[in-house]
């Protein structure tokens, strides 16, 4: 298994919640100041090179008109990182290529950042959240349709070297592509994709890209690798899905004695709790499919929102979305999602969030690199063949 | 009712006809079109109705390759041609109203009169303001009151509509975003072609309507060589269906004051 430190550049220096609308989209910007923004640039470039040093591999990602992730331009840190770090690899999770209006750009970007690092890259490409729709003026409709179009292109342009290629899509349109540099990595760098449900996970499985995931749960996870692990076998890919092929993110917090593992998890919790955006932000027409959206009209809840009102530690814990406590407590609850989900190769660590501060952060990587990571490694191999029972 | 299933350049097109008498084409607005509202008789008195669902409205099929209105404006031509009517009378609501301008830009000669009821379709104001709010950066409750002159009585609850209604009016608003998001609610070329409609035009306003201001309709009414604005009283976005009677009455009056000999 390989450990990801994942930091979202938060800036939580907010008013008390009940004076805003919205933490996305409307938030004003003069509640930032861009003289702790800087520190916190620092700050987070710091900690992931800490995680670096610590062993462990690095993520980031990109979100817009937000306090949540101060990062509208993964790329550009990315870059940074890319000079910056020495040996981690490097995963932006990811490129938003329903809202990028130029494909061949996001494949440019990613093509330097490869170079840069020397085939430290690892290019993943999301949807985006539907918080991400206005801000890219973006049509909510149609966007798996996008992206699929946008990834294709990308591939393709990271693939060919012998001159210019024409793409008339349905969405993107160019006459000459031709990217300068091309990727370090042949031939490609490795995709990732995410996503929350089951319905694109078995094109991501045909594919063979790898498949992560958010925040899923026992269940919610269980259901998305059930559905990659169909669409790899049904593509031909063989009936062995390897476990690196699948990723789980949660809010992880290790320490060392209960006391200060259960303050840094409460801190953690801000990740959740502070995510304030009313529905006419949250549900675009079109984001979600029409029988989810008459589900709703009839009252039912996504289960993420249901926990937001009541949030908890060991609600979390139980829903399988933190791992947190001593270096065992940590393990063990891995271990009981791990085997419920079928395995997966790549834990992406929500490891700083809201008002954990910068001692506390590190605390978290560091015992969770020496501590908990080695058994990880022994107990869960990269070679292992992921599946239920 | 009488609502049919006909093929149409591709759209599985749902199709209302009722009536008989001189044509009149009626384009629905965002809501999509319900044949049990009273406007709908009112309309077919002395008529022959025609009101097709949009493509990706009601139960109309939405090929892929539609994402503008412009698409639809072509289709109903087809339609059109379909029915073998040559000329007749079009009244579009909302979104409607901007389809039916669409039309008549491209045939002309097919629009004896026209009436377009709370239209979009047009950029009219400044570059750094929304013509028409933007409805899906809105709460619910303040559309409420943007849509309707009197929000508690046009209150919508899902309990009272059946799993189908619901996934419909889900789906017309899917379409409606389709159709409208980008560039919001208007096509810039739509205000250059406008010259081209020779139909004697009447704007209708809701006098409450919180979409489309009486000003903006005032500068999209300069935008048509014979067009005259006229006002519903007690009524926001949807006369139609707020004052159907009111709404009868002035959409008809003007049709008939030109009526085909």
């Amino acid at each position: 298994m390989r450990a990801w430190h994942f930091s979202e550049n938060a800036y939580p220096y907010l008013p008390p919640a009940d004076e805003y609308e919205s933490i996305r989209v409307s938030l004003p910007n003069r509640i930032y100041d861009p003289e702790k923004g800087a520190a916190l640039y620092d700050r987070f470039l710091d900690e992931w090179l800490i995680a670096e040093d610590e062993g462990m591999e690095i993520m980031l990602n990109e979100h817009h008109q937000t306090a949540t992730c101060v990062d509208p331009a993964a790329p550009l840190v990315l870059a940074a990182l890319a000079r910056l770090s020495k040996k981690a690899r490097l995963l932006i999770l990811g490129n938003p290529i329903s809202n990028r209006r130029q494909p061949v750009r996001v494949a440019e970007e990613m093509a330097m950042v490869d170079v840069l690092s020397r085939g430290r890259l690892e290019a993943g490409f999301v949807r985006g959240v539907p918080y991400e729709v206005l801000p890219a003026n973006s049509n909510p409709v149609r966007m798996n349709e996008r992206q699929w179009e946008a990834l294709d292109l990308i591939v393709k342009a990271w693939t060919s070297h012998d001159g210019p290629f024409s793409h008339e899509g349905r969405f993107f349109h160019y006459r000459a592509v031709n990217i300068w540099p091309r990727p370090y990595q042949l031939p490609h760098p490795p995709i990732w994709i995410s996503t929350t449900s089951p319905s694109g996970a078995a094109r991501v499985g045909a594919r063979g890209y790898i498949q992560a995931t958010f925040l899923t749960g026992f269940d919610g996870t269980r259901a998305i690798y059930d559905a990659y692990r169909r669409g790899w076998r049904e593509a031909g890919r063989g009936n062995d899905v390897p476990v690196d092929r699948l990723a789980y993110s949660a809010l992880v917090y290790a320490a060392p004695n209960e006391a200060d593992a259960r303050a840094g998890a409460e801190k953690l919790l801000w990740y959740v709790t502070s995510n304030k955006v009313p529905p006419h932000f949250a549900n675009p027409p079109g984001y979600v499919p029409v029988q989810a959206n008459v589900a709703m009209l009839r009252g039912a809840e996504h289960p993420l929102s249901a926990f937001r009102r009541a949030a908890t530690v060991e609600g979390a814990i139980e829903a399988g979305i933190m791992f947190a406590g001593t270096p065992d407590q940590v393990h063990r609850q891995m271990k009981r999602l791990y085997d419920h989900v079928g395995g997966f190769g790549h834990l992406l660590i929500m490891g700083q969030a809201g008002f954990l501060e910068h001692d506390e952060t590190v605390l978290g990587i560091k015992t969770f690199a020496r501590e908990v990571y080695p058994r990880a490694r022994a107990e869960f191999p990269d070679t292992a063949i992921s599946g239920v029972g | 009712m009488p609502r049919e299933m006909v093929a149409i350049a591709g759209v599985e097109l749902e199709l209302f006809e009722d009536g008989a008498g001189p044509p009149l084409l009626f384009v629905h607005g965002a809501q999509g079109f319900v044949p049990e509202q009273p406007y709908v008789r009112m309309l077919s008195a002395g008529r022959r109705l025609i009101a097709p669902s949009h493509p990706g409205f009601g139960r109309s099929s939405l090929p892929d390759w539609i994402d503008t209105v412009d698409d639809i404006a072509y289709i109903y031509l087809e339609l059109l041609d379909r029915l073998d009517v040559r000329q007749l009378d079009v009244v579009g609501c909302s979104i409607g109203g901007w389809i039916a301008a669409e039309l008549a830009t491209k045939a002309p000669s097919a629009v004896r009169r026209l009436v377009l009821s709370g239209p979009v379709g047009v950029k009219t104001g400044p570059i750094d303001r929304l013509d028409i709010p933007d409805i899906f950066a809105t709460p619910q409750s303040d559309m409420e009151r943007l849509l309707f002159h009197d929000p508690e009585r046009m209150r919508m609850d899902p309990a009272n509509l059946t799993d189908e209604q619901l996934a419909i009016s889900v789906r017309n608003r899917e379409t409606l975003a389709l159709l409208a998001w980008e560039p919001y609610m208007h096509n810039p070329k739509l205000r250059h072609r406008l010259h081209r409609v020779s139909a004697p035009t009447l704007f209708l306003r809701g006098a409450s309507d919180g979409l489309v201001s009486a000003e903006y309709l005032a500068a999209y009414a300069r935008l048509l060589p014979n067009a005259r604005i006229d006002t519903i009283a007690a009524a926001g976005h949807a006369p139609q269906v707020e004052q159907p009677e009111a709404f009868a009455r002035t959409a008809l009056g003007f049709l008939d004051a030109g009526a085909m000999s």
